[in-house]
This record gives structure tokens, sequence and C-alpha cells, in this order.
């Protein structure tokens, strides 16, 4: 279940579906339906927040949930509440902010941060460059 | 006492100027830039512009002394839950409220550890329940963490209840009948008290009784 069918989460629904997962997406626009192309798995439209909309997702029998909407604090809520009324199964959250990405996986939630990637590969690319730092002497 | 109230709105901002005139120390922290002018120019350094689920902000605003209570009031029951997450959680903080703005969501709130919550949608049902007895059963209180709750049953003439002593009432378990009103009196019920129509009758139950305790005492 992929529950924020936006970029990052259409994506990781298709990388999925073609490696032979049987994938459903929920997303409150329904218009979200189109980032999908020619898609064969299940969308349903509402809001993460209801457990009646992750339950017509199927979330009860669900094996791995990716929470990825455009609200990290809605994602970490949406998070909890899976990982704690329908484990064991896997969840994985994305959250943008750093602090409270390392707040909620000292928890137990597994985050996924992109920001504290980027700022990482970022860094290491200004680094990797020949240019010297201003001022450095040497 | 130090308060932390998350959210300027008509309820923060109204628990703000509370807190403040009984002489208590509070920042009021509010994220809308226009929100916080408006307040700043009547309260004040107590406001602070950011937003509350932001860690580094609440640590602006001082939730490392830590405060005795945070009030998570924004209007998104999100924000909410995590700001009394990262109170409670991350800094101490004894006491955290949160205000459950859509109904549906308070269990999300209860499964998260948030035992302090008010509601206002809830509580108005609840007043508008009072107000039609013809439902029959009326939540007085509910001790959600204790796992108690205290309901009024309005018996009718036709009630399965009426006209029965207490003794002889199937009561289903987990549920115990405490009080009964009649004539603006109010008493203990015994074993033998007799249950009379138009009788308001008090009852201690277990959650997820009630539909039980109306079938024994009310009718369908």
């Amino acid at each position: 279940m992929i529950v924020g069918c936006g970029r990052t989460g259409s994506s990781v629904a298709k990388k999925l579906a073609g490696a032979g997962w049987d994938v459903t997406c929920v997303d409150e626009d329904e218009t979200a339906l189109g980032r999908l192309g020619d898609w064969r798995g299940g969308f349903v439209v509402g809001h993460g927040m209801e457990l009646e909309v992750l339950e017509r997702a199927g979330i009860a029998n669900a094996d791995a949930a990716v929470i990825a909407t455009d609200g990290d604090n809605s994602n970490v809520v949406i998070g909890q509440v899976v990982q704690r009324r329908y484990q064991p199964i896997s969840v994985v959250v994305r959250v943008l902010d750093p602090r409270r990405a390392e707040f909620y996986a000292e928890r137990g939630l597994q985050t996924v941060c992109p920001t504290k990637t980027a700022i990482a590969t970022l860094v290491d690319a200004v680094q990797a460059s020949t240019a010297e730092p201003v001022g450095s002497s040497g | 006492m130090y308060a932390i109230v998350a959210g300027g709105g008509k309820v923060g901002a109204n628990v703000t100027r509370s807190l403040v005139r009984m002489g208590h120390e509070v920042t009021l922290i509010e994220q809308r830039r226009d929100r916080f002018e408006q307040l700043e120019s009547e309260l004040g350094p107590t406001v602070f512009l950011g937003d509350a689920t932001e860690i580094h902000v609440l640590e602006a605003a001082g939730i490392a002394r830590p405060p005795s209570i945070v009030l998570a009031v924004t209007g998104d029951d999100e924000d909410n839950i995590v700001i009394s997450q990262i109170a409670k959680e991350g800094y101490g903080v004894q006491k955290a409220i949160a205000r459950v703005n859509d109904p549906r969501n308070q269990t999300h709130f209860d499964l998260l550890g948030i035992t302090q919550t008010v509601c206002a949608t809830s509580g108005l049902l609840g007043l508008v329940e009072h107000e039609m007895p013809e439902h029959g059963l009326v939540k007085l209180l509910e001790l959600r963490t204790e796992g108690l709750e205290v309901v009024e049953l309005h018996v009718h003439g036709d009630a399965p209840a009426a006209g029965k002593r207490v003794a002889g009432i199937a009561l289903p378990e987990g549920a115990k009948l405490v009080s009964v009103m009649r004539n603006g009196v109010g008493e203990i019920v015994r074993e033998d008290t007799v249950i009379r129509p138009g009788d308001q009758v008090v009852a201690v139950l277990k959650p997820g009784v009630e539909e039980k305790l109306r079938r024994a005492v009310v009718g369908a």
C-alpha cells in the first residue's frame, strides 16, 4: 500500500508493481491516478487518516506500507497508526524535516529523509569539485 | 507556571489571554504571519512566529525548560498529535492537552498515547443528546484511560426496566445502576429500588456495553 501518490509515491508504486508486487495507491486527489500511467494496480481515493480508506486499500493484508504524502505530520501519524494497528507489516515513512525524521526514527518508526540525502549529496558534490574553498592558502 | 500554547486561533488566543490574566508565563506559537502580527500587537512578546511542529521552534519557545503544560490547539489534528508527542516523549513535559478537530481522529490520539484531549464536536453532540432523551442513553463522563464510563438512561413507560426492582433487571456484565433521579431528587439505588417511568437512571459501566445496557433498561 502506498499512501500519497505524488511524484515519489507514484514512482515507488510503479517500480514495485514492475518488480511483481501487488500495489494499491491511496490519494485524496483522483487525478493522481494520472501519474501512474497504464496502471493495473489498485487505487483508492481518500485520506490516509481515515481507517476506512486504509482498509479499503487492503491494509489488513498488506506486507508493506509506504507513507509519502506531502505532509510530514500526516505521514508520521499515519505511519504510527498503521504500525500499531496492523502490525506486523513493514512501514516506511517519508519525512522531509531531518529533525522530525530523527525524532520518530528513535521511536521505532522507519523514516526516510530525502532532505538529509540531498544535503549530503550536495556537500559531497562541492567537496569533490577541483575548486579550493575561498580563503584557503595552499 | 510556564505554558506553551501551539496555535493562535480562537481557542489558543483566548486560552493565552486567560492564562496571562491569571499571572502565568505563556508562549503562544502561531505560524501564519498575518495572524501572528495581529496577536503580537495585542499580546506582545508572548507571541512567537513559527511552525510549532518544528523542533527548533519548540526549543526557541522553551520546550526544554520544560513547561508545566503544553496545549496543542491548532486546527490540524496531525499537527496536534506531533506537538504532543514531541513535548511528552522528547522533552518530558508532564502534561500535554490536545485539541481534536475531527472527532473521527479521536482513535488516533488514543492509540498514540495522547490521553488528554478536548473535542468541541463531541462535547456539543453530548449536549444535543442530553436535550433529546428519546435516544435513551446519554454519556455523562468518559474515563478513557481508566476504562470506565458514566451514563444517564431515560426510562419511558414502555421501557423494559419500568416497574421493575433493580435486582430484577437483567443488566449486562460490567454495568451497574448507581442512582435514580425522580421529580428532581436524586437517590442512590438499592436492590429493592423500583424503577418508574420518567426516571433518569445513572449507571457506571465498562466501555462497549452501552448498547446492551440501553436495551436492558430503556429498550430498543
